[in-house]
């Protein structure tokens, strides 16, 4: 199975969204790297609106995401919801 | 009182780019400069598009236009894209209170079913148009030369995306998410009379060639007889007949409208002012898509407004021909 | 109360539905360029959306992140923060990006423009329109960046000048030129898959976690705000290369075809950021091959297992590709630094560190083949003869790099390929660089080879003096020539007081 991954730039908001991210992926693994976070997940990886909202403690838009995302790998699936990547095999 | 702050100071080698110290000299340049002026490769460019192979990639001779310097079309606005998108951040805000307040207090239900109607006849389909006028500034903005003016048109083609989509809310709106309004005002885009011509001319403008009279009949001859006739006139009759609140809903046009003006005006000045040649073809053009255009609205404008509802927008379109010096 | 539509529902509502039939003219007329390249599309409306972003909310976003983008570089100007990079060594692998990544970002934008004008489906076309803004963005907001290193280093005063002319950059420009000529469906296969998706990663994210580990605060800020648009982009080249190849099977080996060029000329690109990742950064992120392996191997492995299902298969040449990352960095390196005289940046020997570094990151070739080399460029600029090469490098017809490729079997042996085609002979670095011209001579014999110029006599001269000053514009002794003695170093000197 290959990996998925996302990687944001290391800043407040994203130590929220990575907490959220770890909290509903527990098998996903945090890489701190200069200036950026990579998470990584064997074959698929979703990032909750409600997860995040109640890390940030306010309403958050899953479009939001993209103010902080580095970069991506994986088919995207993204909703009002959540946003999920992972891989056809 | 004087601060003095005391700094250790470095001085610089050179204040700007080489090509803006040719252009401006040798002093600080603004962001707006920087980031327009001679960005576009002009020369030396290896291969022929296999889609045009008698032009260059990037080729000034896409259009009759002629201008010795193609930079001279500055912005007045002077958009970048980071001004650009903080400016429209900033509208549709603005848009976005007046779209939820709108909602929230369900203004919608106040409206008659008469007016309901004709704001499905003739508001709604706009976004059709607006459509087209993306596809026409992102031909401009394709074919263009010099990213002066290719960058504005790329603005411009954005901008009528979001219109088009502000107006497909004001349908939204109107039928309570169900999409209902927007069928029918696409059924009314597609077989009512009233809307046959513009339609024919709004398809004519993306198979014309030459980029900038598509940019002429759009953003000069069309967009300005359009806006007279619907955000000046309807607008008005929308106010006298108790729906003035619609006003909210289409502010956002009336800003972009007045903010976008000053661009066209300017360009079409500046291409005016380059030679008695220029000034003669955006003449030609603009008489023909001026004989086009009021054919295909005259039979919108009797139907929305009747009397001289056309004549006046012609009046104001003439106006600001006479400003940019053209027809005289 | 209305029902509350989802995201989905919502972009098909508003922008979907935005087209129509035509009626009154020809919509081929209005469209013209989607059958000439052979692709067969059936029906646009299965077009997925790869975002959905309407124009309020990219405003919106957008603008917030301009907001934060121009804090930074207000703030670095006015705290003269170009004073706190790691060596002014670092400065020259900013030079090489001014002059020849940012003005890629600018064909970008005119060839996602040209395609979002030209798709006859309406989804396609918006989102390759929202990558042409977004492409504008970049190039914009890097010369911003750039604008304040301007003013205290040389090197970058004329990028777009010498973009359009010098010699190694018209490796970069000629990449995208074959890309914006060709039909509007290869152009996204090139770009918006095998670059955006694939390649870019290498450029952007090493390179910035680089910028970052040298101090460089303005450039891992527009890079890193350059890549949050980078995911949609992303996103934008997959959703393309399915929809190609689930309209039609026809499509398959067409498709295929074109990834096999676009990675092998991708690659070829790369070599300059293999050099300025390896010996252009004093303090290292990770080495070259170590970043192909993640976003290359690992990444783009994954990627061609999904794509599988419909027949894709690994690029052409991976093997060699595979073989390449071992060697690339070095060589283009070395080519540089002998031509050092007639580069528009700042050359040098790696201090003793950075060839333990080296020999300790590529054990299997840095030591047998590139570390002797140094050596002995060392010992000559002890003796004052610092080398540089009088001969021009012929370059290859295809990817215009000057020959400096081994074969990857035998790293001692310069690879040569030929091939005549009316009776001219044209010479490649490779076999995918051969294989690609074969494909399509009428294009490649078009090459406007800066070298071949030079000696046709088209860029001034008699002296190649002329043609460095007068022709590219370079400040001989000031933009060229070994970093130590240069302008450049005198001035870091001055400013952190040191002798």
């Amino acid at each position: 199975m290959s990996k998925v991954y996302i990687a944001l730039q290391d800043n407040d908001e994203s130590r929220y969204i990575v907490e959220a991210i770890e909290e509903d992926n527990p098998e996903a693994t945090i890489i701190h790297m200069p200036a950026m976070i990579r998470i990584e997940m064997e074959g698929r990886l979703t990032v909750n609106r409600e997860t995040v909202e109640e890390k940030m403690g306010r309403d958050w838009d899953v479009q939001e995401l993209h103010l902080n995302l580095i970069t991506l790998g994986g088919n995207v699936d993204e909703d009002d919801d959540s946003l999920s990547l992972h891989w056809n095999e | 009182m004087t601060i003095e702050i005391k700094t250790a100071t470095l001085e610089p080698v050179r204040n700007t780019f080489a090509h803006i110290e040719r252009r401006f000299g040798d002093k600080p340049a603004t962001r707006y400069q920087e980031a327009t002026y001679d960005v576009q490769s002009e020369e030396f460019f290896h291969y022929r598009p296999l889609w045009q192979p008698e032009k260059e990639l990037n080729d000034p001779s896409r259009t009759a236009i002629l201008m010795a310097d193609w930079y001279d079309f500055k912005d007045p606005r002077q958009f970048y894209y980071g001004t650009y998108v903080q400016s429209r951040s900033k509208m549709q805000e603005a848009a976005e209170n007046n779209y939820a307040f709108f909602e929230k207090r369900n203004l919608a239900s106040h409206l008659p079913d008469s007016i309901t109607e004709k704001l499905i006849r003739y508001l709604v389909p706009l976004r059709h148009l607006e459509h087209g006028a993306n596809l026409n500034n992102m031909y401009a903005s394709s074919y263009g030369y010099g990213t002066a003016i290719t960058q504005a048109c790329l603005y411009n083609g954005m901008d009528r995306l979001g219109i088009a989509q502000y107006l497909s809310r004001i349908g939204l709106i109107l039928d309570g998410n169900s999409g209902d309004a927007l069928a029918e005002a696409k059924l009314v885009w597609m077989n009512e009379s009233i809307w046959q011509g513009i339609r024919a001319a709004a398809e004519k403008m993306t198979v014309t060639e030459d980029w900038f009279e598509v940019l002429v009949a759009q953003d000069v001859v069309l967009d300005s007889l359009m806006h007279d006739l619907i955000y000046n006139q309807f607008d008005q009759w929308l106010q006298d007949n108790g729906a003035q609140d619609i006003g909210m809903l289409t502010e956002f046009m009336q800003v972009w409208n007045k903010d976008t003006s000053r661009w066209v005006d300017a360009t079409l000045k500046i291409a005016a002012a380059e030679s008695d040649e220029n000034k003669a073809l955006l003449e030609k053009w603009i008489c023909e898509w001026k004989g086009i255009l009021l054919e295909a609205l005259a039979p919108l404008a009797d139907d929305m407004l009747g009397g001289d509802a056309l004549s006046q927008a012609e009046a104001a379109l003439d106006k600001r021909l006479t400003k940019a010096g053209l027809f005289k | 109360m209305a029902k509350k539509l989802n995201i989905k529902d919502k972009y098909r509502l508003l922008t979907r539905d935005l087209d129509w039939e035509y009626s009154y003219e020809d919509r081929k007329e209005a469209f013209p360029f989607e059958e000439f390249e052979g692709i067969k599309i059936t029906d646009w409306s299965k077009w997925e959306d790869p975002f959905r972003l309407t124009m309020d909310s990219y405003w919106k976003y957008q603008a917030e992140k301009e907001k934060k983008l121009y804090a930074i570089f207000d703030a670095f100007s006015q705290n003269n923060g170009h004073l706190n990079v790691s060596d002014p060594r670092y400065v020259n692998a900013l030079k090489l990006f001014l002059t020849g990544v940012s003005p890629l970002e600018y064909q970008a934008y005119q060839g996602f423009a040209h395609v979002g004008r030209q798709f006859g489906g309406v989804g396609a076309r918006v989102a390759c329109q929202m990558q042409a803004i977004d492409e504008l963005r970049h190039v914009q907001t890097q010369i911003h960046a750039m604008s304040h290193y301007n003013k205290f280093f040389d090197g970058f005063q004329d990028y777009s000048h010498m973009h359009d002319r010098v010699w190694y950059l018209s490796v970069p420009k000629s990449f995208f030129n074959d890309a914006r000529a060709a039909g509007p469906f290869e152009f996204m296969v090139a770009i918006g898959f095998s670059f955006e998706y694939v390649l870019t990663n290498l450029l952007f994210v090493p390179f910035m976690s680089g910028a970052a580990h040298n101090g460089d605060m303005a450039t891992v800020t527009f890079g890193f705000s350059a890549q949050s648009d980078e995911a949609r982009h992303m996103t934008l080249g997959l959703e393309v290369i399915k929809f190609l190849l689930e309209q039609h099977e026809d499509n398959v080996p067409i498709v295929q075809k074109w990834i096999d060029k676009w990675f092998w000329r991708g690659s070829r690109l790369l070599t300059i950021v293999a050099m300025m990742m390896d010996y252009m950064l004093p303090n290292k992120v990770m080495s070259w091959k170590e970043a192909w392996e993640v976003y290359f191997e690992e990444a783009g492995g994954a990627l061609f297992k999904d794509l599988a299902r419909y027949g894709i298969k690994m690029p052409k040449y991976a093997e060699t590709i595979e073989k390449e990352k071992e060697h690339i960095s070095h060589q283009a390196w070395w080519t540089f630094y002998t031509h050092g005289h007639a580069a528009g940046f700042h050359t040098w020997i790696p201090t003793d560190e950075e060839l333990d570094w080296l020999s300790e990151k590529y054990p299997d070739t840095f030591d047998k083949y590139y570390r002797p080399r140094w050596e002995l460029a060392k010992e000559m600029e002890a003796k004052g003869e610092r080398f540089y090469t009088k001969a021009l490098p012929q370059l290859c017809t295809t990817c215009q790099i000057p020959m400096l490729f081994t074969e990857m079997d035998d790293p001692t042996l310069n690879s040569f390929r030929d091939t005549v085609h009316n009776g001219e002979r044209y010479h490649f670095c490779s076999d995918g660089c051969k294989d690609i011209f074969e494909d399509e001579p009428e294009k490649y014999v078009q090459s406007w080879l800066p070298v071949h110029q030079i000696f046709q006599g088209n860029c001034g001269g008699p002296d190649v003096e002329n043609v460095l000053s007068d022709f590219y514009r370079m400040n001989l002794g000031e933009d060229n020539m070994d970093m130590k003695g240069s302008p450049d170093e005198k001035r870091w000197k001055q400013w952190k007081g040191v002798a």
